[in-house]
């Protein structure tokens, strides 16, 4: 069992490391959010109103309601930075440091996806700090409630990451996940407007903002800020969660997915 | 009777349609030097990612120190070590930050892997480096921290595939001479893989994979007979080496 903690101690510690060390990527992961926060939703405060939604008691600003949208978008970049490494290391080779190891590579691919979030949560609360100072301010035990729903939802993201760089071939095909992934989860999600908003202007885009994963992610992040469960949400994180990192697991399988055949070295 | 160190009896694989090893057997004593020969292409990487288990192999057995890779990987693996074609280290940590991630990857934790990586990376003459980055090594030196890499967990078995390929000649031998010295010393086994008809000694246990294929395995020298190693390697393949 020690040998387990071991392991996982040390993926978690790499993790660590690597972000620590790579300072323009913890200044991207915070700029990115607060730019949002201090100009898109300044901006934004007058032209959209929001009635009273739960998990709120009362009418909140926008940039109340925009910021639980916005730790889900620093977890979402995290998973992808994770899997954008994932993908990195395997075209240097590092990776197969980590897949020769005796450890079963379900328990590896999990560690570092726990070691992902605990960085992710890292950054989350570094912006909730600098929100707090912008007049964001949840309830004191929100920030201790909202850390189990930052875990969940930052491991389904990061299983998705993780699922991702399994099927892409190349670092330079990251640009599509970019496109194809990231943009239309983010903007396709409640985190920038409610859903009600969203079924007046299109029904379709409000039932497929409904069926994102992501918008799920906000929304039990959004109610634990905030002390409540959004059970529905809860279950949909779970499952995906599950979903995700069993397809992952599957993918990095040498005797299954598309890794067991994929073309090696040249010699 | 003590196994082997590595034991592969009837591998084949293929990629698709491609037949990238064709019934392959070969055999690694223990506390023995085996160099695997071919040129590019042959399957070395392919046999390594076989052991290795980053492929699975679908039909023969592979076995190491016993214990089949199939059945027993966590056994097996663990008595693997294993020094890749290209780098493997991580370029945002210093050597001693990679040497103990690769240790806890084996479950060694901190107290007892620091100590032992000092005294490993005495053995490879780098002891000075421990807190250097990984790039800023010299080619040879970057190889001889992949070896340290690959000794940490006291492995029965060493897997080098090319482990000299871009180093000039100097880093090349030096390379080679710690691997032998860490045969002789600690018992340890090896399968290097090469192109380098020099890297072979006449004393060694040699194999020569050419397209997928064993076509020979025994003593360098006897394989070698009196035309030399790189007649006799023309004279099986057809291929210069």
């Amino acid at each position: 069992m020690t040998g387990w903690l071991t392991a996982f101690l040390g993926i978690s510690r790499r993790e660590t490391l690597r972000f620590v060390n790579q300072r323009g990527r913890f200044l991207a992961a915070l700029v990115r959010p607060l730019v949002w926060l201090f100009i898109f939703a300044a901006g934004f405060r007058a032209v959209l109103g929001l009635s009273i939604t739960p998990p709120y008691q009362t009418y909140v600003l926008y940039e109340v309601y925009v910021t639980p949208g916005l730790v889900a978008m620093i977890q979402l970049f995290n998973g992808m930075q994770s899997s954008l490494s994932m993908v990195y290391d395997r075209e240097t080779g590092a990776m197969r440091t980590l897949l020769v190891s005796p450890f079963p590579r379900w328990f590896l691919l999990g560690s570092k996806l726990v070691a992902g979030v605990i960085v992710s949560i890292i950054q989350v609360f570094t912006f909730l700090a600098i929100a707090w100072f912008w007049g964001i301010t949840p309830p004191a035990w929100g920030y201790v409630a909202v850390i189990p729903a930052l875990i969940l939802s930052g491991l389904m993201l990061g299983a998705m990451g993780l699922f991702l760089s399994s099927a892409i071939r190349q670092l330079e095909n990251f640009a599509g996940v970019m496109n194809f992934v990231i943009f239309p989860m983010f903007f396709a999600s409640s985190a920038l407007y409610p859903l009600w908003r969203m079924r007046e202007s299109s029904p379709l885009l409000h039932d497929i903002c409904a069926f994102n994963p992501f918008t799920h992610a906000v929304e039990l992040i959004r109610f634990a800020l905030y002390l409540q469960i959004n059970w529905t949400s809860l279950a949909v994180v779970l499952g995906c969660l599950a979903g995700f990192f069993g397809a992952a697991v599957f993918m990095y399988d040498p005797q299954k997915g598309l890794w067991a055949r994929r073309k090696g070295g040249h010699s | 009777m003590t196994a082997a160190a590595l034991e592969i009896d009837h591998v084949s694989h293929n990629f698709g349609a491609v037949q990238a090893l064709q019934d392959v057997s070969l055999t690694v004593p223990r506390g023995g030097f085996t160099a695997l020969l071919g040129v590019n292409g042959a399957g070395k990487t392919t046999l390594f990612s076989l052991i290795t288990r980053l492929y699975d192999n679908r039909s023969g057995v592979i076995r190491v120190g016993g214990h089949d890779l199939r059945r027993n990987p966590s056994q097996a693996l663990a008595r693997l070590g294993v020094v890749f074609q290209s780098r493997a280290m991580d370029a945002d940590l210093t050597i001693l930050q990679n040497l103990i991630y690769h240790a806890s990857l084996h479950g060694i934790p901190g107290r007892i892997a620091r100590p032992r990586i000092m005294q490993v990376l005495e053995q490879v003459d780098l002891a000075d480096k421990a807190d250097a980055r990984v790039t800023a090594l010299s080619g040879g030196q970057s190889r001889r921290a992949e070896i340290a890499r690959a000794l940490i967990h006291r492995p029965d078995l060493l897997l080098l595939d090319e482990a000299t390929v871009g180093l000039d000649v100097k880093s090349r031998a030096e390379v080679l001479a710690l691997t032998r010295r860490l045969i002789a010393r600690d018992g340890v086994s090896a399968l290097w893989a090469t192109h380098i008809m020099d890297e072979i000694a006449p004393d060694d246990d040699l194999v020569v994979l050419h397209r997928g294929q064993v076509l020979r395995q025994g003593r360098a020298d006897a394989i070698a007979g009196s035309q030399g190693l790189t007649q006799a390697f023309l004279h099986m393949t057809g291929v210069a080496p």
